[in-house]
């Protein structure tokens, strides 16, 4: 089988928290806002919509550097949350979960925002005259229907954070430990002599884990679609 | 039990609607395109009239002059649609005793054996709806308005989408409703044979105007 060393080790479960924290964190914020986009009306909507979607077409180096500006140690909202929470994104590894939260945030909003938008609105007004109020009809109705899109959409975004590169070497280097992730861990293997092997063994899991993420999100969608059918 | 005197402008159709009512099933009666649907939905508050007063039970829940427009989920009326939209996350059994804990109400067995035994419903219980029959869909929709305890029941149309065999098998249950429920009901439908059976008092509608009032006897 393949023979992990403890570096590749660290760089491999490095990736697997900043992946899961970044997910965790952005999934309540995905859930609103694919909600606002599927079922509000208002001004500058689609201004919204095209800002949640700019990490998918923006240089991931741009976005990284925009958050080295923002977020670094002297930047407007890096420095405020340093001085008075103590929270520090600069070069460890909550940057790298920023990073990918950020970059993985459009393909985690667009399956809820589907399924969201493939609710029958009248299921929604139906609860509505039994007593629902708008919050209940949310949690009771909404979201409830829309799970396995929002758990699809978790899938896809951590499958996507998983595998980020630019913004977060941008934004937070490349330190074994404390941000070296696969993708940096891989792209240092590849420039140094010898590291072939190792490279090719962190590419397997790369693979294994992107193409497992995927075909988890197609089995939720599949489930999707089953629930909202009544069966 | 019921006073409406409503004006609503949808698009090019206008509605203009002003009746009284104290009778224990008003049937509303018109061809599709009447503004049958549009006037029930004003009643449950989904659509907000342009002017006038909806009166429940005693209580104003639109008053336009006086700015007053109730949310229909503090309206307290039971809604049967034609396509009875049961949640299909739920199961039957789930999908009835949704009312009353949206409503925060204490279980009241009693109500809901009645319910159930009228509607002969419990063998149904732990079924999803997509393995309902449109009959029993229909029943189990017109059990979770019931369960709700609403102090007025809206039924759109609700054999409409049957076919003639399964109306005459839900109409015996819509008579023994009417009879034993205690719950006054608006029931909508174009469909004369089924009001005469059903109706205590007749609103007619054409193009968005009332143009007769009054016993059953005006459906002729």
């Amino acid at each position: 089988m393949l023979d992990i060393s403890p570096a590749e080790w660290t760089a491999i479960l490095l990736s697997l928290r900043v992946a899961v924290i970044a997910t965790l964190v952005a999934t309540p914020f995905g859930i609103a806002l694919a909600w606002l986009l599927a079922r509000r009306d208002f001004w500058g909507k689609s201004v919204l919509d095209a800002l949640v979607h700019l990490p998918l077409v923006l240089p991931p180096v741009v976005t990284g550097y925009l958050l080295l500006l923002t977020f670094g140690r002297r930047g407007l909202v890096g420095g405020f949350l340093a001085d008075t929470l103590g929270i520090v994104f600069a070069f460890r590894w909550t940057g790298a979960a920023l990073a990918c939260g950020l970059m993985s945030f459009p393909l985690l909003v667009r399956p809820m925002r589907l399924s969201i938008e493939a609710i029958d609105r009248r299921l929604e007004q139906a609860a509505e005259t039994l007593g629902a109020t708008p919050f209940k009809v949310f949690f009771t109705v909404t979201l409830p229907l829309a799970l396995p899109g929002v758990l699809a959409g978790m899938v896809l975004g951590f499958a996507k954070a998983i595998g980020e590169f630019g913004a977060t070497i941008t934004f937070v280097s490349n330190i074994p430990g404390e941000t070296q992730t696969i993708s940096s861990a891989i792209y240092s293997l590849i420039q140094t002599p010898d590291g072939d092997a190792a490279a090719g063994r962190l590419v397997i899991v790369s693979i294994v884990l992107a193409l497992g993420a995927l075909i988890a999100a197609e089995w939720f969608a599949r489930r999707a679609t089953a629930r909202l059918h009544g069966n | 039990m019921l006073r409406v005197d409503i004006e609503k402008q949808l698009g090019e159709f206008s509605l203009s609607a002003a009746f009284a009512s104290e009778g224990r099933v008003i049937g509303l009666f018109g061809a599709s395109g009447a503004g049958k649907t549009s006037l029930v939905n004003m009643i449950a508050g989904l659509l907000r009239p342009d002017r006038g007063t909806i009166v429940i039970d005693g209580e104003t829940v639109d008053d336009s002059a006086a700015g007053i427009h109730v949310p229909t989920w503090r309206r307290r009326i039971g809604y049967v649609f034609q396509d009875a939209r049961l949640f299909p996350h739920l199961n039957v059994a789930q999908n009835l005793d949704y009312g009353r804990r949206m409503n925060g109400l204490a279980p009241d067995p009693a109500q809901h054996k009645r319910v159930i035994e009228l509607l002969d419903i419990g063998a149904l219980q732990g079924r999803r709806p997509g393995k309902l029959s449109g009959g029993e869909r229909q029943r189990v929709a017109l059990g979770r308005a019931l369960l709700s305890r609403p102090r007025l029941l809206l039924l759109d149309e609700p054999l409409g989408a049957l076919d003639e065999g399964r109306k005459l098998e839900i109409l015996p249950y819509l008579v023994r409703l009417r009879d034993e429920a205690n719950v006054p009901m608006v029931y909508v439908s174009h469909d004369v044979a089924e009001l005469r059976q059903l109706a205590t008092q007749i609103v007619m509608l054409k193009q968005g105007r009332v143009t007769s009032f009054g016993g059953v006897k005006v459906l002729t």
